[in-house]
């Protein structure tokens, strides 16, 4: 199997940053809010380099989301920043009529998702914000793996005229994928071929998903692996491709099984190829404090969990 | 000018009463009370037209006083007029409560779900200054809608963030659907909240009489980019121009049947020609 290299670990949400700085730089039309979590979300370089484009909203996310969609009105590109519970569930009505119902241009950029934001709890941890989001009409939703790959997205959203959602994390990650890729909204990438399983994974649970098929390798298990960072809308033809040809999947998240990427997954497998899933992610649970590889391990969002989802899926495969 | 303006209210009523009775749905009271501010800000006061770059926006925060908004675009030219009998039927642009979804000209945001209309304003002005583009942002939001904490934060955002490119009419006409604001929670002296929140306010006594609407919002205009955000407070009658809509919220979302919607438009003949 390919070797895939940790370059340093690196959390997700400073590869937003950087981009923001970039496109801070490089185009004038870029604006940015932020609900007082600017050191959080590293939004402080843009904000000290574009006073004039930076706007601190205070603790008050709905109107965030409100300005946003009157700056993008007024032809500018805005970039929210906050913590994933904070962008989604606390304002969906504001993004659901201001926003995705009157097609805004705006970027939706979430920090601290899922589990791995650790001690601070159940609170602040959403697992359900890929459901909340994939459910509107005209939202894009991507969640990215590291951050290389959050910046690269974080760059290439603004080039997208229409609502995304970006979802990232907080922990320090291992950053693996190549800075000179180029993301592609909507179009998987296939990390490594393989005959046997089709593993889909995205954001976090994409290298836990790397390290479970290199021990499944060493077990004479051959698996496919796919990066769906755009879960919305989902890399179809590459995924159908990939069933075909192993004939099981199994799909890893760092969200709730109720609404995220592996229910995406289980509709297209149920209308068009229907071979057997299994589904690591949380299971219609609240999170609670912990360290995130503490968190990771209880709720099931590791490489031993995806190994023997493998093992399952595989023994499930119609013989 | 006066004189077609009072045609034009007139006009304008008819067009209200007849989009509900045809769907035998929709919110006359509010829409009616709205007639004359709306006659004035589209034809006095904003510079706007369908095919002009730079120029006033106004954002409907109450979406669903629709029919009046929908007759006075059409009536400045957005669309034809005879797409007013498309309103909240299947397949128009004209939804129950306005958007931008379906490109309907004129409308540059959805709007129904109440209280965000003002949050969107202030990010509209907020843009235009980035531009250096003088012109100015109206809202108009309803009372009860100010029960709703968004427009709390966007009050005290603009504020702080001398947002003084934006003139916010609230219409204050008293009512809500479960009875009067009063009853319903008190919203207080506004006047007094929003000073306090360090806005300009001004008052018009009387919302319904073209006169004293255009009066103020053109003391707004003229008080606007001096370092503050501008609310104007408006008193209105809810069902204003037909007698027996008025003084009441039972007309809020009710449509009249035909002998009222004969009745009413008795009490308004037509004057520019119906579509």
């Amino acid at each position: 199997m390919k070797e895939f290299i940790n370059q340093g670990d690196k959390d997700t949400r400073s590869g937003f940053g950087e981009a923001l700085t970039e496109l801070g730089r490089n185009n004038s039309d870029v604006v940015a809010l932020c609900a007082d979590l600017t050191g959080s979300l590293k939004m402080n370089t843009f904000a000290d380099e574009n006073p004039g484009r930076f706007f601190q909203v205070g603790i008050a996310e709905a109107n965030m989301m409100g300005l946003a969609a009157g700056l993008a009105t007024g032809g500018k590109i805005p970039y929210t920043g906050t913590f994933a519970n904070f962008s989604t569930g606390r304002v969906y009505d504001q993004i659901r009529q201001s926003i995705a119902y009157s097609n805004k241009n705006v970027k939706i950029c979430a920090s601290h998702a899922g589990i791995t934001l650790g001690e601070d709890g159940a609170t602040h941890q959403i697992l359900e914000d890929i459901g909340l989001m994939k459910m509107l009409p005209g939202m894009t939703v991507i969640n990215t793996c590291d951050f290389n790959q959050t910046k690269s997205a974080t760059l290439e959203i603004c080039n997208f005229d229409g609502p995304v959602y970006l979802r990232f994390g907080r922990p320090k990650v291992a950053n693996f994928t190549n800075s000179s890729d180029k993301f592609q909204i909507g179009k998987g990438l296939m990390l490594n071929e393989g005959n046997d399983v089709t593993i889909v994974a995205t954001g976090h649970l994409v290298w836990e998903a790397i390290k479970a098929a290199e021990k499944l390798e060493k077990n004479g298990i051959n698996v496919e692996i796919i990066n769906i960072h755009t879960i919305k809308p989902l890399d179809e033809d590459l995924i159908l491709n990939s069933v075909n040809k192993t004939g099981c999947i199994v799909s890893a998240e760092e969200h709730n099984i109720f609404g995220g990427l592996g229910e995406s997954i289980a509709r297209l497998l149920t209308s068009k190829a229907p071979f057997p899933q299994e589904f690591i992610g949380t299971n219609d649970t609240f999170g609670e404090s912990g360290t995130p590889i503490e968190l990771m391990n209880k709720y099931g969002l590791n490489m031993s969990s995806i190994y023997d989802a493998v093992i399952k899926v595989i023994n499930r495969k119609v013989k | 000018m006066s004189k077609d303006l009072d045609k034009l209210v007139i006009q304008t009523r008819r067009d209200i009463l007849r989009m509900v009775h045809g769907v035998n749905s929709g919110h006359p009271g509010g829409s009616l009370g709205c007639v004359e501010f709306f006659v004035t800000l589209y034809n006095q006061i904003m510079e706007h037209g369908p095919n002009e770059d730079s120029k006033d926006m106004f954002i409907l925060s109450n979406g669903h006083i629709s029919p009046v908004y929908y007759s006075t675009l059409a009536r400045a030219g957005y669309f034809e007029t005879k797409e007013l009998n498309t309103f909240r039927k299947i397949n128009s642009r004209l939804q129950g409560h306005p958007t931008n979804h379906d490109n309907l000209p004129g409308v540059n945001i959805s709007s129904g779900s109440l209280g965000q209309g003002l949050s969107v304003g202030i990010g509209v002005a907020l843009s235009k200054k980035l531009n250096n583009d003088s012109s100015l942002v109206y809202v108009l939001t309803g009372d009860g809608e100010l029960q709703e904490g968004q427009n709390w934060e966007a009050f005290m955002f603009a504020s702080a963030n001398k947002v003084d490119n934006i003139i916010v009419t609230i219409d204050l006409n008293g009512q809500q659907i479960d009875g009067s604001t009063e009853d319903v929670l008190d919203i207080g002296n506004l006047k007094l909240k929003l000073e306090s929140f360090n806005w300009e306010v001004l008052e018009i006594e009387n919302g319904n009489s073209l006169k004293d609407v255009h009066k103020t919002l053109s003391k707004a205009k003229t008080n606007s980019m001096r370092g503050r955000p501008i609310a104007i407070l408006m008193k209105t009658i809810m069902g204003n121009g037909v007698d027996f809509m008025m003084y009441t919220h039972k007309w809020h979302g009710v449509a009249p049947n035909d002998e009222q919607l004969k009745e009413a438009l008795n009490q308004n003949p037509e004057t520019l020609g119906d579509y």
